[in-house]
């Protein structure tokens, strides 16, 4: 029966696309339950809206390890001077005191034919629908030599909060005229100019703290987001110092050493005296563990974020697979929003508008040299796919730059708020 | 009846040179040209309405967000129930930094920074304000927003609800509480305002790349929508 009913949703949903079946609420409770797994740009969207435009007909469970949230987007501004870690952290009490269940565990494990989420703290949660927004993790083996016991030696501040700290701290402790390395991951990635915005923070605060320092990258890719902005930044602010070694010369033909602090790119060994790996990734370890995942991310349909092997599971944001958008928190926020409404319809007799997506993710290059790209999208029966987009254009005068840097920062405070009230 | 309160006002200048009055030391003529920075959201003169700002007819010696027919941020409310008054001083000081004086103002605008750009616009409104009856007819300053519009797109009106859940994606960028840093406020606006805004990102009018990228989306219910919407939105 269960397989047959299963078999029959997951059907209803490929090509319905947005109409809920009638759902059967677990155990015979009134209230429909939701459980979202993840509190960053997608999952805590998804709770606070689902939770504030149910006005208490839903409840609303949020399940995130860690009480301060960092955020990724503008981390690499606080690595380069701009902002303090703590302008980058945020709590989960507004969201608690908005009616959000707030719950700093584990997810470990969902049984979804019981439809429960399991706690590393022992605990079980009975959901009704199950949003999964858990990010990244990284791929094993993607970096020969580096694994996450070598994070200390060589971070990844690819997830912040402690990394982000960590990296800065080798960043300001670097010898005069010393080496930094980054090893640049393969596409898909989580926020595609988050590299190369790393880059230029990294080349800002070695330009007024240790000018003959270096900057190496081994890249996998020909090329990458935002290529001839960032390119001719760096030409303009930090003339000599950022060495990009792509593909076409054997930038994907990387090992690291972390207790040597060796780094080999191409055969050649290099000394370095920071070193930032970024590993390939893929979707938060409870997507798999769902089984949710083919490969490294978690198809979805388009038009309601719901996952194509399970029509009461949701995955937004970074582990999705979801067509054309970037992994970004911008996007996460996007999709959040039409999960929620779609949820919403599914639990109660809400309305259900159609799906529209949109992304744009600024990015720093010096000080107030800011550049931007983005696009909008929609739902179509295959992916979210693209309709229309913009990207900065090379030469711009200082003042446009500036205006777009001073958007981001209002954009920053607008989607934390949005996140979590 | 104008020409002399004008001359009166600039004579009054000369004489107050001296004692750095600074709004009576403004050249009112460079002031009308300054004040193009404001008219998309103020008017001014005879004919002037509230508009996404309230018309600034009077404003000397008036307590701040004192018209009952304009809904003001409550951080404005909050600072004219404290007694802000609007004198060249208070103006000066407003003017440079507008968030100085009422942090959670809804007025995106980053200030002037130049001293005599300030004297210069303060002169030019000092003019609106003894009797504003004393404005001819011919000579208007007001100016009226651009409506090329079909009065039916205009008449439409929209679903709050629908707009409601459209505005996810407006949100995300700008603050639903009205707060504003490096981008605008867009609560409150009347909703013929919003609606001549979105239509002019749409038909690329307006440049902001983000904007036309969103509007150029946007159905003309849609557009409706979010006008009724943020329209009404509290703070």
């Amino acid at each position: 029966m269960k397989l047959n009913r299963r078999a029959f949703l997951g059907t209803t949903a490929a090509a319905a696309g947005t109409i809920a079946a009638p759902v059967v609420l677990a155990d015979g409770h009134s209230k429909p339950r939701v459980i979202v797994v993840g509190g960053g740009a997608g999952g805590a969207t998804a709770a606070r809206y689902i939770a504030k435009d149910s006005k208490g007909e839903i409840d609303v469970t949020l399940i995130e390890p860690t009480r301060t949230y960092y955020t990724c987007f503008f981390s690499n501004l606080y690595l380069g001077g701009f902002k303090e870690v703590s302008d980058i952290g945020h709590t989960y009490g507004k969201l608690a005191a908005s009616g959000v269940n707030v719950v700093h565990d584990w997810a470990v494990g969902v049984d979804r034919d019981a439809r429960t989420v399991s706690l590393a703290g022992g605990a079980s949660l009975p959901y009704d629908k199950l949003i999964l927004s858990p990010g990244i993790d990284f791929v094993d083996g993607a970096v020969e030599g580096w694994d996450l016991s070598s994070q200390n030696a060589m971070p990844h501040a690819y997830k912040a909060g402690s990394q982000s700290e960590l990296l800065k701290a080798q960043l300001v402790a670097m010898p005069e005229g010393g080496t930094f390395v980054m090893v640049a991951p393969p596409n898909p990635f989580r926020c595609p100019p988050g590299p190369y915005e790393r880059v230029s923070m990294v080349a800002h605060f070695l330009k007024n703290n240790n000018p003959t320092a270096k900057i190496i990258v081994a890249d996998p890719k020909p090329k990458f987001s935002k290529m001839a902005l960032f390119q001719e930044g760096w030409a303009n602010h930090y003339e000599g110092m950022v060495d990009w070694i792509g593909e076409d010369f054997g930038g994907g033909n990387v090992s690291v050493d972390p207790a040597a602090m060796t780094v080999s790119i191409d055969g050649e060994e290099t000394k370095a005296d920071v070193c930032n790996v970024i590993p390939a990734m893929k979707a938060g370890r409870i997507a798999e563990l769902a089984g949710v995942t083919d490969g490294n991310w978690a198809p979805v349909n388009a038009a309601d974020m719901s996952s194509k092997a399970d029509p009461d599971i949701h995955v937004l944001g970074d582990a999705s697979q979801q067509g054309d958008m970037p992994k970004s928190g911008f996007a996460a926020n996007s999709q959040a929003k039409v999960c929620a409404n779609a949820v919403r319809g599914a639990l109660t007799e809400s309305k259900v508008f159609p799906a529209k997506f949109s992304n744009t993710c600024w990015s720093l290059i010096a000080a107030n040299d800011g550049v931007k790209v983005g696009a909008t999208y929609e739902a179509t029966p295959e992916k979210i796919a693209k309709i229309d987009g913009f990207i900065s254009q090379t030469g711009e005068t200082s003042d446009v730059r500036k205006a777009t840097y001073e958007e981001s920062e209002g954009w920053y405070t607008g989607i934390t708020t949005d996140m979590l009230g | 009846m104008a020409a002399p309160t004008r001359i009166a006002a600039f004579v009054t200048g000369l004489v107050c040179l001296a004692t750095s009055a600074l709004a009576e030391s403004g050249d009112v003529e460079a002031g009308k040209r300054v004040f193009s920075k404001c008219q998309g959201c103020h008017q001014v003169g005879e004919e002037a309405k509230h508009r996404i700002g309230p018309h600034l007819n009077g404003l000397f010696g008036r307590r701040a967000a004192s018209h009952d027919d304009f809904r003001y941020s409550k951080s404005f409310r909050r600072a004219g129930t404290g007694g802000l008054e609007w004198h060249a001083e208070t103006l000066d000081t407003f003017l440079e930094n507008p968030r100085s004086m009422a942090s959670g103002t809804r007025m995106s605008f980053r200030g002037l920074k130049d001293a005599g750009d300030r004297a210069n616009l303060i002169a030019y409104l000092r003019t609106f304000s003894d009797d504003p009856a004393n404005i001819p007819e011919a000579d208007p300053t007001a100016r009226g927003t651009d409506h090329d519009l079909e009065p039916t797109i205009l008449a439409l009106k929209g679903d709050p609800e629908y707009g409601e859940y459209l505005s996810g994606e407006c949100v995300t960028c700008h603050q639903a509480s009205g707060a504003g840093n490096g981008i605008p406020s867009i609560i409150l606006w009347p909703e013929e305002d919003f609606v001549v805004a979105m239509h002019a990102y749409k038909k690329k009018q307006r440049k902001h790349p983000v904007m036309q990228m969103v509007a150029g989306r946007l159905g003309d219910e849609e557009i409706a929508a979010l006008a009724a919407y943020f329209g009404q939105l509290n703070e």
